[in-house]
């Protein structure tokens, strides 16, 4: 019995993770048509960019919360500068955001090494508590219910907030939305910013867990991509479900069927392509 | 009475919950030419999307010649004689205007799986091909590449590549959209001369044109079957002003 | 015909030259490498350029290859031609279950469904340590050959390399003119029309799927001959992003293109590898740079290069410059 709980409680903190980081993507992907590949590279660079501030001696708040500013504000700027030029042009934004991730990954490598470290929790949440007869750290407790706060916090504001109902009425019809006077160009480095820094705080939140190594973006892209295929892409709640989805398939496989288990992981992403090939909650992906 | 070319029985559309087509039944008898009116967004492109099998009906049948096309994809269709223009544009901008109608020509044939030898090479494909151009008056532009022609020549390409099937029953999608006077007079030449046998089913704004070619008008409205009759009665009918001029 | 096949055998034979020019194997060695990736580029082709279909997973057919012939060769203990014929049958079999999946469909979800796909069978390869090898790979594969045909010698090796590649290209530039590839092309700028004029479209799509598996696999095969030895990073997002670059930076839908391309990419790696060993960096920013400046690839720019040169002297006709979508 301890067993189940404490790996149902790792799979919602994985989970977790995995929404912070494919609901920006699926956010951007609906709204501008982007598969930005460089997600998986950002989130890592939110997690270097969150140890050198923690190393620098401010906490880990602190460093959360400029991690997330600074990758969003860098996502600004490659929206504005680069990717706004390849707008509707599929191939050409592929290669852009997959070369970006090169980049930014062997610039983590140049700067930071090769060896993984770890990024140590806040003091005040280290440590453990018992829930029935499982330990469990305390931290993964505060990874859960932090996810679930971001997926309340981003449901809030697409749904009940002026700027949602615009991010809304642009994915339905971007001109449509433009007609009655959303500024779509706002709106899109807007939403960049706000997918972007998600995927940083990511980054920063999941290193206690998943530690911070070179190859983390090539780990949790795929990831990431699985989820948004699994729940369609621009779907709040699709990117919600397939995220926990993926996190219990994934850690309970680990368990269960370690040598399979990247395998099986893949499992439900065919099953549903063949019923739905536009995701769970999506649109047409073509 | 014979049995009708295109038959359509309770036919509905809906687009997440909306009617684009409602309930709509029409029998279009072999050689007629049939012409569909409404305003915009009266469910005229819907229903000849739903007869060409770009999208499934919620609900009712299309029969061609006694067949059902209800569940077929496009290309069974195709087979059964059914051919379609579409109202934007939907050519192969990078092959010559010849190249078009060679492909749509060999879209029935079983050498369109060939691998080996080239394309160009079959002389009986494009010798077709000319003779269909010739009708639409593109003879002379068979080899220049679509992107670099005008586009009344790609209005005209439109339709040939339709005839291409040797239609039984031709759908024809607004063929005179964006033409000028003369180009009009083109094509209005070339529809006139459409062999008697072929059904035409025609969507037009160009009442002049229209009204000359059909014999037949159904009006559209809101998805509706407003009134169904002969140019006479569609024109003596209170709801056809009603439609264009009233809500 | 004749002057379009004229360059490419011009510049097979220079190819085939160079064990006579150079005594170093590295030379050698350097243009199997160009060769092999040449083929994989060649298949990857005929997704990008012709089909429309853009695959960040290419790598899992010359993976799956590899890895096949590595393991029936080696632990299986065929012998490597019948190793070889089961690797490429096997990989088309998986192939053609893949295209189930993949070819549901296009634009991004296609982009990132091949990317999952080639990610399940690098998991494998990493993780299914007992059967794989895990992260040290298999080592120890056999070449073919003998007396008759020493393909251990470098020379050999590249000859067959060569005549690989030049499969591919007569098979491929006979495709691409051919009805199937003109209706293939036709599937990518209006499938909807197709489907209206009586072609299926997923047939079509899933031969193409079906070829680029087929090169993709010969590729492999030799990959796994030539360094006689496989590990999982030949199925990483990287290696399936350098065909991809190699097609785009030659020019996708170009018969030349990923030939160029391919010694493009194999040149400037091994001279990374050499002097700045940041083969990630230059590889990300080749990218961005390609994407900025020549979006259609050095084989149509240079088409448009000359088509503008030909402006300033008296031609009797304007040039046609040969241009093909990129985007999907």
């Amino acid at each position: 019995m301890a067993f189940w709980i404490s790996q149902s409680l790792n799979a919602l903190a994985l989970g977790g993770l995995l929404f912070m980081l494919a609901s920006g993507f699926s956010l951007i992907f609906g709204l501008m048509r982007v598969a930005n590949l460089a997600h998986g590279a950002l989130f890592m660079l939110g997690a270097y960019l969150g140890l050198a501030v923690v190393k620098a001696g401010f906490g880990f708040w602190v460093a959360a919360a400029s991690a997330a500013v600074a990758v969003g504000l860098f996502g600004g700027v490659l929206e504005r500068t680069l990717l706004r030029r390849l707008a509707g042009r599929t191939l050409p934004q592929v290669l852009l955001t997959l070369g970006l991730a090169f980049i930014i990954a062997d610039a983590c490598l140049m700067l930071w090494g090769g060896d993984p470290m770890r990024l140590p929790p806040p003091p005040e949440l280290s440590g453990a508590v018992r829930i029935g007869d499982a330990v469990f750290p305390r931290y993964r407790l505060f990874v859960i219910g932090a996810s679930a706060a971001v997926a309340l916090g981003l449901w809030l504001l697409v749904e009940r907030t002026r700027a949602g109902a615009m991010i809304r009425a642009a994915v339905d019809d971007v001109g449509m939305a433009r007609a009655i006077g959303v500024s779509a160009s706002t709106l899109f480095t807007a939403v960049f910013c706000l997918g972007t820094a998600l995927a940083g705080l990511g980054g920063v939140i999941g290193g206690p867990i998943l530690s911070v190594y070179p190859t983390l973006d090539q780990d949790m892209l795929p990831l990431a991509l699985l989820v948004v295929i699994l729940g369609g892409a621009g779907s709040l709640i699709g990117a919600f479900v397939g995220a926990y989805a993926i996190g219990f398939i994934y850690t309970f496989g680990q368990v269960l069927v370690p040598d399979l288990a990247y395998v099986i992981l893949f499992l439900p992403m065919i099953a549903v392509l063949s019923v739905a090939p536009q995701g769970l909650f999506g649109r047409r992906l073509g | 009475m014979a049995e009708p070319a295109l038959h359509i029985a309770g036919l509905s559309k809906q687009f997440g919950g909306l009617p684009a087509v409602s309930d709509v039944s029409l029998a279009i008898m072999p050689g007629e030419r049939h012409l569909l009116l409404g305003p915009n967004g009266a469910g005229k492109t819907t229903l000849f999307n739903l007869i060409c099998g770009d999208l499934a009906p919620t609900l009712g049948s299309i029969r061609l010649f006694g067949a059902e096309l209800v569940g077929l994809p496009p290309r069974k269709r195709t087979a059964f004689g059914l051919a379609r223009t579409y109202q934007i544009l939907t050519l192969f901008p990078h092959e010559t205007i010849c190249r078009n109608v060679m492909l749509a020509l060999n879209g029935l044939k079983a050498g369109k799986w060939g691998t080996w030898r080239a394309f160009e090479a079959n002389r009986a494909l494009r010798a077709e091909a000319m003779a269909i151009l010739d009708r639409v008056r593109l003879a002379d532009l068979a080899d220049r590449p679509v992107s670099q022609t005008a586009y009344g020549d790609r209005r005209r390409l439109e339709i040939a590549m339709a005839l291409a099937l040797s239609p039984r029953v031709l759908l024809l999608d607004e063929p005179l959209a964006g033409l000028s006077r003369d180009e009009r007079v083109t094509v209005q030449d070339l529809l006139a001369n459409l062999p008697p046998d072929v059904t035409v089913v025609l969507i037009e704004h160009d009442m002049d044109v229209a009204l000359a070619f059909a014999e037949r008008i159904t009006l559209l409205h809101h998805g509706r079957v407003v009134a169904t009759g002969s140019r006479a009665e569609i024109a003596a009918d209170p709801r056809t002003r009603e439609v264009y001029l009233g809500a | 015909m004749s002057p379009r096949i004229l360059p490419f055998i011009m510049v097979l034979a220079a190819m085939a030259m160079v064990p006579l020019v150079s005594t170093s194997p590295f030379y050698v060695n350097l243009t199997s490498q160009v060769a092999i990736a040449a083929i994989g580029a060649l298949g990857l082709n005929v997704l990008v350029g012709h089909a429309g279909l853009n695959s960040l997973g290419f790598a899992v057919f010359p993976g799956l290859t590899a890895y096949l012939v590595a393991w029936l060769s080696t632990v299986g203990g065929f012998d490597p031609v019948p190793a070889a014929l089961l690797a490429i049958g096997g990989t088309l079999a998986a192939s053609m279950l893949f295209a189930l999946v993949a070819l549901r469909t296009t634009g991004l979800g296609f982009v990132m469904i091949t990317m999952a796909l080639c990610q399940i069978v690098w998991g494998a390869a990493y993780r299914w340590t007992s059967v794989t090898g895990g992260d040290n790979g298999l080592s120890g594969v056999p070449r073919p050959g003998g007396a008759v045909l020493p393909l251990e010698r470098p020379e050999w090796f590249l000859w067959l390399c060569l005549c690989v590649l030049a499969l591919a290209l007569l098979q491929l530039g006979r495709f691409f003119d051919s009805p199937l590839g003109v209706a293939l092309r036709g599937t990518r700028d209006q499938p909807r029309r197709m489907s209206a004029v009586g072609y299926d479209v997923w047939r079509i799509r899933f031969v193409a799927w079906m070829l680029a598996a087929g090169w993709g696999a010969a590729a492999g095969l030799l990959y796994a001959w030539y360094h006689q030895f496989v590990s999982p990073h030949m199925m990483a997002v990287t290696a399936s992003a350098e065909v991809l670059l190699m097609v785009v930076a030659g020019g996708a839908g170009t018969l030349a293109g990923p030939l160029i391309g391919a010694a493009l990419v194999v040149l400037l790696k091994n001279l990374a590898s050499i002097w700045i060993d940041r083969w990630m960096m230059l590889l990300g920013v080749t990218f961005v740079v390609i994407v900025l400046l020549m979006p259609d690839g050095i084989v149509p720019g240079l088409g448009r290069l000359t088509a503008w040169l030909r402006r300033f002297r008296p031609a009797p006709a304007p040039a046609l410059v040969p241009r093909e979508r990129t985007d999907g």
